[in-house]
Parts: structure tokens; sequence; C-alpha cells
């Protein structure tokens, strides 16, 4: 006969077998290599000796350790010791039972005779045969104390022919059910509130057809499919007490479920309802009076099978990939797929703290406020007026019993559909539904405040665009220091914008930059369509601006000043130091997004832009007095004087002339330098001095507008620009045809004309906002910058041929590299902001944009 | 860039031979920035003027730097203004002049000869009295034309850029010398490592003159970059030449001047940390943390307390914490005291769960440095994620500020101040906090209380809050 091992997919497996038994050779026949922890393995670690019995107790210490790591990462483990005494399993029992997974024992009982030959042909094991014996010994001594031990499967191989047989199982847990992927209609707590419940399925486009004859509860019932596509319910435990009509609410669910058109955990008071049918003594409060008296009603055999469904209840299920997870009274990370009395009381009860309330309840310790998990976890067990997404958890019991509302939430969709209770069946003990409105959400009043660990240290964010981008700690540490001492407040920081590169440089000719290199760098990406945008020779803005004060609370969970959005600079700090003047700016710019209807267009109340703010001076006085001017009136006093020397000495020896030609063109620059910067200054006394080009429409309620094309872009922008208000400036741009050297020919000279006069330059990007070519994302955008301009960034004489021709020589793929980086990092907490998703989960990626800007990049690219 | 020594001495031309350098001829020289050029505009029977023209190469400045970030490190005024390169030159080009050396006309070395010094573009930060601060007591007659740098028409609040032209009779030697140390003395800055030879560089060249010079020491900190060693060590030299005891220098680094200036005739900080200790004491606290504690002038007060257990240092800023591990002395601390102590690197703007279970917290001279609107934050990770039971807050009274006369109505005692608050301010932003987080908070005031001369109470220079947390 083959034995059979039968394992559960994540247990901690433990071999008992004397010296010699054949334990590791069964292992290694039925276990991946990196399952089995061996103790002669770590002794040899510790020791530089596999047998070295003095080196026992470090050698478990690091395989207890290693043990451990593996079980909280949810992997099968197995010990490969001889594990033959009470004493040696029992801390691996205790390690099982931490990590609530079950502990397996596989016996290898081979004889005495056996384990000796094995033994004396190994030099290694010199040992006499006591060893063997006594070993065996404690074994058999011990066997039938293993399920007391807290060994859930025991299989035993009892000679060299059943361990060179035995095949192995694994089985998958119980509450397993990734590869259900729905989609859910998840149902709060019903509590025996059957009307409601059929009134919500007909809601949620169930047909529900009773049988005739057949007591409530027994129907028909069948999903009338929107897309083709079934949809399976989920309800989320106790389903009884309280109520009127527990037995049809029990009838329909276990039909439901029998059909396989519906999942149920249990609840706290399933569970009970089940210990009173099997006969426990259990006290009869809170409503099971009601349900026993209505079960009472009731046939034998219903009780029966009452009794027997919630007694095989699985306490959660981990869904759909393991998005979801579903549970009575939800699940912390660390408990999620796995199995033991821990977890079922968990599921069952949440955590509490062992106080009661001034409502003589339990006080329950808010495990959601710790929890990072990945999975979304949907539970009820306590009611609250409304379901409000907190740290990816979620708790629908409206409170139907109560004379609440019971809730459903679709899965992925994520809407709820609730329906009112007919009538208030039971009066809670705490009042839950005076709670009123709150200024802020749950998740809002959690954000006020982040924690360290979300930001500090290397880090790797997970991105839709480039998938994992990894902090650095050194810039993780600089970051801390400008977000904490700089920058705005976090819950208004929902987007940095990335750097961005300038073209790969002309390699001659009298530019350094100029548009080919970049329409060449598109057109070798792939890209048929570029759009050139004038770039002004402003400051980065990145603008948040509300329809009304209140906004500001109701999304951004800002109170405590009637402010009607912010201004942030490039590296997130507050764009003005007057914030009168900032407000003023906002409003300018609410009312033309009045005018112009784009609230309602947007079905927002909310918008962020990303845009120019002019002139530079305004927010770059200082650094254009103090570096800037100070060149331009440094090298004009100095020059000045020179070329007067020169002129002079020059009437007495002419050999000077190519001294004095050469001071003359010095001094010229300067001039032009001078008029590169006063350009793009000028003096702002209020609001009106201010000019405003945005061009990105970034965001709005519910939507990251990523997906619409520049054109979308500009057009909706420049409606703003409507004339009405001289603040709000449209951005020239025009089109090019990559294919077209006509069209190129035409920018070019739009180019030209623009940087002529005195203008920055432009910006070329692809048509669609987020683009890729063969070898992955393409820059966003490319700047082209003016030759005048430049002066201001290479110095007065960088246009000196011989200054230019080693300024050609500049390196652009670190910098590109972080341009795409941050742009995945922009769009990423874009996206997760309009999904709702915690703060925390934003600024992770607006502080990781700020490290990553403290990577040392030449400052003039 | 240029430099023009110009003299009416008797024959003009006599200048040619102390320079080293022909009136009529144009000489050009090589240096490792670029390139010089001396030439004469004028060489007469009256006057005789000599050009030292610096055409400093902008690109080569910086070529071959790794890991600059900023751009003022690529454009900047280095290429039209007197600097160390201009020292350099003169060490280079005048070399002999400088050094009093003459083959032809030995007599005129030490000959005191009528001299016109003009610099057109000379940087100097700290304003236009400094010039006259350094030339005036060796003799010269200075006058000053000053360039401002304003770009959109408002007044500018300190010009820091000047033409110079300085007259005097004197050697020529003496002349450059002066020159070559107090040019880069003015402009602040140097285009070269600051290594130990700098000392013998301005013992030298400052023979004669430079102990007697009334700024002798803002000359060799100056000169010696703040480099605080060189420039102790040149300073007692300097005081030994002039028959002075070379006295004990503090080194410790100096923080805003401004700060520094008004308060530390109190020795305000000293005053502080006096309270503190003594509040901690009162309570019995035994786990510490000093949130903010920068170079950790409060931490090497505590870690001299034995009944404090634990001393948590924590700041935003990583280069504050490394200059405190220094100041402490952590790794040459016995093990015992160095496990009393830790330092993080964190942030009030975040909750750190490595601060949990500490018994007091301080906050000395931390808050002002915060912006307004992010208070909050701090309050919440101080006051309701850690709530040690004993927290600590000192500010500057802001009602003080009328007592100094440096500080013109309205301005901050720092630059990195985002407010200063009145008493009335702080108390009621404190007890706004008492009755949201559950403390009882007692103010008190530290430093002389102050009166106005038309007789108005200002209080102390810094008020403190001690909140104790509510049972």
């Amino acid at each position: 006969m083959t034995p059979e091992i039968i394992v559960p997919e994540l247990s901690l497996v433990v071999l008992i077998g004397a010296s010699g038994s054949g334990k590791s050779t069964l292992a290694r026949r039925l276990f991946a290599p990196n399952e089995i922890l061996s103790s002669d393995t770590f002794r040899g670690w510790v020791s530089n000796d596999e047998n070295n019995q003095e080196a026992t107790g470090d050698a478990f210490e690091v395989l207890h350790y290693l043990a451990r790591k593996r079980l909280a990462r949810g992997l099968l483990t197995v010990i490969d010791a001889t594990n033959v005494r009470a004493e040696d399993r029992q801390p691996l029992v205790q390690l099982a039972r931490e990590h609530h997974c079950l502990p397996v024992a596989i016996v290898v009982d081979t004889p005495e005779k056996v384990c000796h030959d094995r033994n004396s042909t190994r030099p290694d094991r010199d040992f006499g045969p006591h060893v063997v014996r006594n070993q065996r010994r404690a074994m058999q001594r011990e066997l039938r104390g293993l399920f007391r031990e807290g060994f859930r499967h025991v299989f035993t191989l009892r000679s060299p022919e059943e361990c060179s047989n035995a095949t192995l199982v694994r089985q998958r847990l119980w509450n397993n059910l990734k590869h259900e992927h729905g989609p859910f209609d998840i149902i709060g707590d019903v509590h025996g509130c059957y009307d409601e419940l059929i009134e919500l399925l007909q809601q949620l486009h169930w047909r529900i057809t009773s049988i005739p004859g057949e007591p409530e509860g027994a129907c028909d019932a069948e999903p009338l499919l929107q897309d083709g596509i079934p949809r399976k319910l989920v309800f989320l435990g106790d389903l009884v007490d309280r109520g009127p009509k527990t037995p049809a609410v029990l009838r329909l669910v276990m039909n439901l479920v029998a059909s396989g058109q519906a999942l149920c955990v249990p609840g706290n008071h399933d569970i009970k309802l089940m210990r009173a049918l099997s006969g426990k003594n259990v006290q009869i409060k809170h409503g099971l009076a009601e349900s026993l008296e209505q079960l009472g009603r009731e046939p034998d055999e219903f009780r029966e099978a009452v009794r027997k469904f919630i007694d095989d209840l699985v306490s959660h299920y981990v869904m759909d990939n393991g998005k979801l997870v579903v549970a009575h009274a939800g699940m912390k990370e660390s408990m999620q797929g796995r199995g033991s009395g821990a977890v079922r009381e968990f599921a069952l009860y949440g955590e509490t703290t062992g106080e009661t309330d001034e409502f003589g309840l339990p006080v329950r310790y808010n495990w959601a406020a710790d929890y990072r998990g990945k999975a979304s976890v949907i539970y009820g067990h306590t009611p609250v007026p409304r379901p409000e997404w907190f740290n990816n958890t979620i708790c629908i019991d409206t409170g139907c019993v109560f004379g609440g509302k019971l809730t459903a939430l679709r899965w992925p969709e994520r809407e709820f559909v609730s329906v009112n209770a007919r009538a208030t069946y039971a009066e809670p003990r705490k009042p839950f539904l005076k709670d009123g409105p709150h200024p802020l959400s749950l998740q809002q009043e959690y954000d006020g405040v982040l924690d360290l660990e979300d930001v500090s240290g290397k880090r790797h964010i997970e991105t839709r665009l480039m998938r994992n981008i990894t902090v650095r700690t050194e810039n993780a540490a600089a970051a801390l220091e400008i977000m904490s001492r700089f920058a705005a407040d976090p819950r208004w920081l929902i987007y940095l914008p990335p750097t961005m590169s300038p073209c790969e440089t002309a390699s001659d000719g009298p530019y350094l930059e100029q548009p080919r290199e970049a329409f060449e760098y598109y057109r070798a990406g792939g890209i048929s369509q570029v759009i050139c945008e004038e770039k002004h020779m402003g400051s980065r803005a990145v603008v948040i601006v509300c329809r009304d004060e209140r906004v500001p609370s109701t999304r951004f969970g800002i109170t405590g000043n009637n402010n009607l959005g912010i201004v942030t600079t490039r590296t997130g700090r507050p764009f003005f130091d007057d914030s009168g003047m900032e407000q003023s700016l906002l409003a300018r710019l609410r009312d033309a997004i009045e005018r112009v209807g784009l609230w309602q267009e947007l079905a927002t109340d909310w918008i962020c832009l990303d845009c120019e703010l002019m002139p530079w001076s305004a927010k770059a006085q200082a650094l254009i007095r103090d570096q800037y001017a100070a060149v331009g009136v440094a090298g004009t006093a100095g020059l000045e004087a020179t070329v007067a020397a020169l002129k002079k000495t020059r009437e007495r020896i002419s050999t000077i002339e190519p001294i004095l030609t050469d001071a003359i063109e010095r001094h010229q620059l300067v001039q032009r330098y001078i008029q590169a910067y006063q350009r793009y200054c000028w003096n702002v006394v209020g609001v009106d001095d201010l000019r405003l080009a945005p061009f990105h429409l970034l965001a709005s309620e519910g939507k990251v507008h990523l997906d619409r094309d520049h054109t979308w872009h500009m057009q909706t922008l420049s409606r703003l620009a409507d004339g009405v208000d001289p603040v709000l400036f449209a951005t020239p741009w025009k089109l090019v045809d990559l294919s077209s050297p006509a069209s190129e020919q035409e920018a070019t000279e739009w180019w030209t004309a623009l940087t002529g006069s005195g203008g920055e330059g432009m910006v070329v990007k692809p048509l669609s906002f987020i683009a890729e070519g063969p070898h992955g994302l393409l820059q966003p955008a490319i700047k082209v910058r003016g030759a005048e301009y430049l002066r201001i960034i290479y110095g007065p004489e960088y246009t000196k041929p011989e200054h230019l021709k080693r300024l050609r020589s500049r390196r652009l793929g670190a910098k590109r590299a972080l341009a795409l980086r941050e742009f995945a990092l922009g769009v990423e907490s874009l996206e997760r902001f309009v999904r709702r998703e915690p703060l925390r989960r934003v600024h992770e990626c607006v502080f990781a944009v700020l490290a990553m800007e403290s990577e040392p990049i030449d400052p003039r690219l | 860039m240029l430099l023009s020594i110009s003299t009416t001495h008797h024959p003009p031309s006599d200048i040619g031979y102390l320079l080293h350098k022909h009136p009529d001829r144009v000489q050009s020289f090589d240096l490792a920035f670029g390139k010089a050029h001396v030439f004469y505009p004028d060489s007469d029977n009256e006057r005789c003027t000599a050009c030292l023209m610096l055409d400093v190469d902008p690109i080569g400045l910086v070529r071959g730097k790794r890991g600059e970030r900023t751009l003022d490190q690529y454009v900047n005024d280095r290429p039209y203004v007197a600097s160390s390169m201009l020292a350099v030159a003169i060490a280079q080009v005048y070399g002999t002049a400088l050094a009093g050396n003459c083959k032809d006309h030995p007599a005129l070395v030490s000959t005191a000869i009528p001299l016109e010094v003009r610099i057109p573009s000379l940087p100097c930060a700290s304003g236009e009295e400094l010039l006259h601060r350094l030339f005036e007591p060796l003799g010269y007659r200075v006058s000053v034309t000053v360039h401002s740098s304003n770009t959109t028409g408002e007044p500018s609040d300190k010009p820091s850029l000047f033409g110079i032209e300085l007259a005097a009779t004197k050697t020529l030697s003496d002349l450059l010398s002066h020159l070559y140390v107090l040019i880069p003395v003015l402009d602040n800055e140097k285009h070269y490592y600051v290594g130990d030879d700098e000392v013998a560089k301005l013992m030298r060249h400052g023979e004669g003159w430079l102990a007697q010079h009334p700024e002798r020491e803002l000359i060799a900190n100056r000169y010696l970059k703040y480099r605080r060693t060189l420039a102790d060590d040149a300073i007692k030299q300097l005081r030994e030449q002039d028959g002075e005891s070379p006295i004990a220098i503090d080194s410790d680094s100096p923080d805003d001047p401004r700060e520094e200036a008004t308060e530390n005739k109190l020795s305000l900080h000293q005053q502080r940390h006096h309270e503190i200790l003594s509040v901690l004491q009162t309570h019995g606290a035994r786990k510490v943390v000093d949130l903010g504690c920068g170079e950790g002038k409060l931490l090497r007060e505590l870690l001299k307390q034995p009944n404090l257990e634990k001393i948590i240092g924590m700041d935003v800023s990583h280069r504050s914490l490394e200059m405190a591990a220094d100041r402490l002395r952590l790794d040459r601390l016995p093990p015992r005291m160095q496990q009393r102590v830790e330092l993080l690197h964190g942030s009030l703007m975040y909750r750190d769960q490595r601060m949990d279970g500490v018994d007091a917290a301080v906050l000395c001279e931390v808050i002002e440095h915060m912006d307004q609107p992010r208070l909050e934050a701090m309050e919440k990770v101080v006051f309701w994620s850690m709530k040690p039971e004993l927290v600590i807050v000192s500010t500057p009274n802001s009602e003080y500020n009328a007592m100094w006369e440096s500080l013109t109505a309205g301005s901050m005692r720092h630059k990195d101040h985002r407010f200063e608050w009145t008493r009335e301010q702080f108390q009621a932003w404190a007890n706004s906090i008492c009755s949201r987080f559950g403390y009882t908070c007692e103010f008190r005031n530290i430093g002389e209380l102050g009166t106005t001369s038309d007789g108005r109470d200002v209080g102390s220079p810094t008020q403190m809050g001690v909140f104790v947390r509510d049972s």
C-alpha cells in the first residue's frame, strides 16, 4: 500500500524519527530544498560540524528564527531533526500557533537495526548503539500524545518501503478562495431582517421567486445578468438574532450556499445559536431568545440542518487573487488565509482590549488603524452610520435590525447598495445612529498624522507605469528634512511634477538645443504626432482649486481656515508667503472655472492643475537678485572699466587690439545676459500682476485625466483664459506630424521666432499623455530652450565657440531616468488620491519624488 | 576683472621697475584659471597706471567637478570680481614686487610713493562699512561706488558689490600685501582648498601690519574661511606678536549671528537649559527625548544628570546629528554611557514609534522653526501619539524684541523663525493643547524681565510652558 501524506498548503511539518531513520532522504524526496530546515545543516553553519551536539542550542535558535520568517511569509516549512522528545516538539507547536498555521507530524518509525546499519556506513556518526535505542524508546513512549501536544495531523511510516513509497498531497486551505474572482455582492449583518434582505437582493438585480407551498425563505434565486458575468453573494455572518424572520433568512442563505450561488462566513451570533442548538449551556441574551423561539416553530430536521450549516462555516475567505478578504469582524494581515483558534476568534469578535466602555460593551482595539495589507478587508459586526473606507478596510454593517440600513458592497465596483430598515426591531445599547454628520471622515481623522515608518529607509514603491521604484535610504533622509521643514501640509500634496530633460545636444551649429533632436527622440520612439507648447519662463506651480470653502475639509481633510485650495512649488512648498495673494489668485481661477462651466462638465468640486506662474521674479526674487543680477552687475562693472582701460592703452600700443576686441565682445554678452533675465522679471504688487498659465488638467473628483491627449488639455484649459480675467493665460501650441518635414519645419520656425524675441523656448510632448516606445515608457516631455535663455543657465559667455564646444559634452541619461521615475510616481500619487486611498499611500509617492530630487544631477539640464 | 595701480611719483615710470613690467609693452601670463594681462593705459611724465587684467575661463572654472548640485556652481560672479583669484594673480604676476625685490632699483623698494588703486568690482556681503574698517586703519583714503543689483525696481536691502578707490603713500610691496590679504577677506570666498600652509601665508603677508590691525580676528577668521582650528592658531600667533597672552577661544560654531549677538549677552540658552534640567528633576523624569536636539547642546547637559536613564536626541537634520555625535564624543564614551544616549533622525511631522514610552519630551526653541499650519501635525505627534507625562516647550517671547535695538520692529531673532509669539499667543496655543489632549500647563519666564523705556512690561526674552499630562 502507498501511504499518502496530506498536508495543508501552509503548515509546519515536523519530522520525528531516530538518527538514521531516513528522515532527510524522505524530506528531500517530498519537499523543495528551500522548504527543509535541517538541524544538521544549522549545526554545521554555527560550528562547522554537523554532528557537534554542543552546538545544538545555537543551531536551534537560528533554525527557529528562520522558521519564523518563513511562516510569517506564509510558506510551508519542514523541520528535519530527530524531534523524538515532547520537549523538542513543544517549541515547534508553539511556533506554528504563533503564525496560525497547522503543525503536522510525520513519524518515521524505522526499525532499530536499519538505523544502526545506516549509521555505521557514515564515519561521522560514530556514536554507540544506545543512542538510536534511546531515541526510539523516547519517541514511542510519547507517540500517542502527539494529538494532545497540538498536532492536527499525524502520519506514521513504519518501514523503509513505506518511506520510499509515500506520496505527498498539498491541500488548499478552506479559506483560500483566491481563484474565485466574483464579481461579488457582499452583504452585511442581516440579523433576521428577511424582508429587507429580499428587497436588497432585488436592488442588486437578483430575481427571487418564492416556491408556493414552501415555507418563507425557500425560493429560487438567480442573478439577472447585466454584463453576462454571473455574480455571487457573500454574507458576512450574523444572519440570526434580534430580527423577526431568522428562520427565513437561514433557509434562503443555506439554499444559496448549497447551490453555490453564495458564500457565507460565520458571525458571533450564528456561532452562539449553533452552540445553543447543540445543547451547550449559553446565556440567552442579545436577541438569541427570538431566534430560538422562531426556530422552535420549525421541524427538528431544519434545526439540525441549521446547526450543521453554521458548524461548517469557514472563519473567513481570501478571494480574488488575494485582493479581497471577507470576515465577520475583520481580519488583520498576519492572520489572513490562516487557520487557528485565534484566527477564528478574531474573525468572530475582532480584537478587544479587555476593557469595557460606558455601555458595558467590550472596547474594541482598532486593528484597522494599523492595517497595511494589500487585500481589501470587508467586514461587519459593529453597526456604523454609513460605510467608510479606512486603510483599505470597510465595515458595511449599517445596523438594519436597529432601524438603520442593510448594505451591500459590489466588488470589484466598490459601489454601495442599501435599503432602509422597515422597523426598529431592537434597540442598540450604544446609540450608533446619533453619531450625526462628522466634519471629517474616519480616514481623514486618522490621516491627520503620518507615520515615519511609511516614508523612511529604503523603500520600493509599486507604480502602475513602471512597477517597482526604489527609493534609497540617503535620499529618503534628505526628503524627510525638506518635507518637514518646508513643505505644505501633506494632505494638499497629491502630486509633484517630474523633472524635465532637455533634448539631446545639437552636435554642431550655433545652438546647444534645437527642436530637431526632440523630434528625433520621439520619432525613434515610434511616435507619429507631437505637440509643441510654448514654455513660459515663470515658476512651476501645482494648483488645487476648490469650488467653495467647504471642499478643503470634505475632500482633503483640511480644516481650520476658509481657504479655496493651495498653490505649491515643484518641491511641494507653498508658492506664496502671502496667503492673501494665494487665495485671491485661487478665487479668480475658481470664478473662471465657474464661468466656463467646467465644474459641471467634470462633475467635480475640485481640480488639480499643473501650471506655470509668472513672473519668474514672483518666486525667484532672491535667486535673481543674489545670483543672476549679481553676475550681471559685476560683469558690467568689471568689463566697462576693463574696456575703458584697454581703449586708452590702444592709443599708445596697437598690439592690444585683440584683447580689446575680446573684452568688448564679452561686455556685449553680459548685456545680453542681463536682458535675458530682465525679460522674466517684473514687480508684483497685487494679484493682477501675476500670470497663470495652466497646461495640464491633472485630476478632478473620481478622475485622473491622463487618458486624454494634450489637445484636450490645451483646449479645455484655454477656455479659462477667456479674456475676462487677464491673470489667466493660455499657452500657445502647435501640433507636429513627425512624418512631414514641412510640419517639422513650421514648428522649428515657430520656435526660432519665439526664442528670437526672448522666449524661453518650447516643450515637446507626445500627443498622448502617457506614451510607450519600443523600450518602454517615453519621456513625457522634452524641453527645447532658446539660445538667449540658456545664457542664464550656462553663463553670459557660453555662446563663444570655444566654450560651446566644451559644453556640448553633456549627458542626459541620469536626468531622463529620473524624469521617468518621477513621472510614474506622480501619476501613481494622483491615481491613489482619486481612488481615495489612505494619505500614507499618496504621500509615499510624493515623498519619493522629493527623495529622487535629492539625486545629484547637473542643474543646468 | 581689473586692478589698476597708479602713481604720481617722479618719475612715474619707476613703477614699471617695481612691478618688473615694461610700461610700453603688453604682457600676458597663463594662470590655472585663465589668463592675466598687464598693460599701462597711462604712462607719461605726470602719471603712470599699471593694469592687471584677469581673463577667467568661466567654463574651465567648473569643469571636472563632480556632484555639484546648484546652479551657482556654474554661473556666478567669479569671472568678473576681485576675489582670491586676483590675490593669486598678484602673487604670480607681481610676485617680485609683492616680496619687495627690485634688482635694478633696490632703493625704490623701501620708498613710500604716492599710490592709487582702483578695483571696479569688489564683492563684500557685509556692506560698505567693512571696506572702510579694513583699509582706513592702514592709512588709505577710501572712496566707494555702490553697484546695486535690484531687478524689479524695488529697493534692494543691502548692496554687496562695490567699486573702490584707495589712495595712500606707501611702498608698493606693502600695498600689494594689503590687497593680497584683504581682497579675499572682503569677498569671503576661496576658490581653492584652505590648507595648513594658509596660516604661514597669512603670517608672511601680514607681517608688520596685521598684528596691529583692529580687525585682525575678523581678517584671520575670514582669510582662513572659518576653519576654526586654523583660525585659532592664527589668532593666537597674532596676539603673541602683539605682546598679549593667547587666551582660550570658544570653538562653538556660531548659529545665526543675529540670534547670537542679541541673546548671547544673557547666555540665555544656559538659563533655558538650567530651567529644563530643574523641571525634569522635579518631575522625576527618567526617559527623556530632546525633540529638535540640533547639535546637542542640551544633550550634553542631560548626559551629566545621573538620574536620567535614557536620553534620546531627535532632529530632522542629519547633519546636525552628526555634529551632535561629534560634540558628545559618542564614539569615545564608555559603553554604559553610550547606551544611555541615542541619536535619532526623525521629524515632528511624523509619528515615530521609536519614541514610545519616554516620560518627558523637550522642545527647546523648536516650534518657532515650523510653519504655523504644520503645528497641528507636531501637536498630534507629541501630545497624542507620544503623549509623555511631561512636555516642556520653550519659544521666544516676541514682546521682548522691543528691548533689542539691533532688531528692527517686526523682525525676528533668527532667519529661520517662522513666527515669534507674544505671551498671550503662546498661552492661548498651550491652553488649546491642554483642552484637546488632556494636559495642564504652567508658564515660566526665562531670562530677565524687561520694561521698555516708555514703561511697558514686555516679559522675559524666552517663555516656557511645562505641560503635565492629566492622570
